[in-house]
């Protein structure tokens, strides 16, 4: 299944691109998601546990299952106000 | 079409200054004898007193504009039944620029302060909008709010 990514703030400038398409296989959960943007982009490692994870413009758990066609924002910590 | 609450009244995220007054008339109405406002400005020094020169805030609109919806409502009857309206800007800020501003219209004063506060705090808790501070010297960084990890859906 394919997948995009939104990526946000440092995370954006981590991937280098505020968009990506990803290729997943069927089955697939936030937290496999996360892994192989982690291994593309070793400085996202130390992000894990302060970032969080929108699929479709809401808050999901690392352990939901992905559909095709899902968008999953990537957010580091928000700083709005 | 600009961003509004369920009622109707202005609730939108921007790239264009913001205008308080905008705000104010819209949330205020004959019945309502208190009218808060609340304006949130990029100030000269940074929380560990560098010197600023601007900020810059991006969000994630498909998101952050129904949380933004969501804080409105809510407000509008927690304390008792309130009017309210709330933009935040995105895009570069200069010092003295508002990025954010919050009018509350209510009956009387205690429900139009409470309102006021309690946007601005879940606002910055769970609004997915990002702030970069840009230094004097030439670097800049990413500021996280206090909270603004909200706990894992």
């Amino acid at each position: 299944m394919r997948v995009t990514v939104l990526a946000f703030a440092r995370i954006r400038e981590v991937i280098g691109a505020s968009s990506a398409t990803l290729e997943l296989p069927e089955g697939a959960t936030a937290a496999s998601l996360w892994r192989e943007l982690a291994e593309r982009h070793p400085e996202l490692v130390p992000l894990e546990s302060s970032t969080r994870l929108a699929r479709n413009g809401a808050l999901v758990e690392r352990g939901a299952v992905l559909s095709d066609g899902d968008e999953i924002g990537v957010m580091p910590p928000f700083g709005g106000g | 079409m600009e961003g509004a609450s369920a009622v109707g009244l202005p609730c939108d995220i921007v790239a264009s200054p913001i205008e308080l007054e905008r705000l104010i008339a819209a949330v205020r109405t004959d019945a309502c004898g208190a009218v808060v406002a609340f304006l949130g400005v990029v100030r000269e020094f940074a929380d560990d007193d560098r010197a600023v020169d601007g900020l810059s805030y991006e969000a994630y609109p498909e998101m952050a504009l129904p949380e933004l919806q969501a804080i409105a409502a809510e407000a509008s009857q927690r304390f008792g039944e309130a009017r309210v309206a709330v933009v935040h800007r995105t895009g570069a800020l200069a010092l003295g620029d508002a990025s954010v501003a919050v009018a509350v219209a209510s009956k009387h004063r205690a429900v139009a302060f409470d309102a006021c506060e309690y946007v601005i705090d879940e606002l910055k808790r769970r609004v997915p909008i990002w702030k970069k501070e840009h230094y004097r010297d030439g670097e800049a960084s990413w500021r996280a709010n206090a909270g603004g990890s909200p706990a894992r859906a």
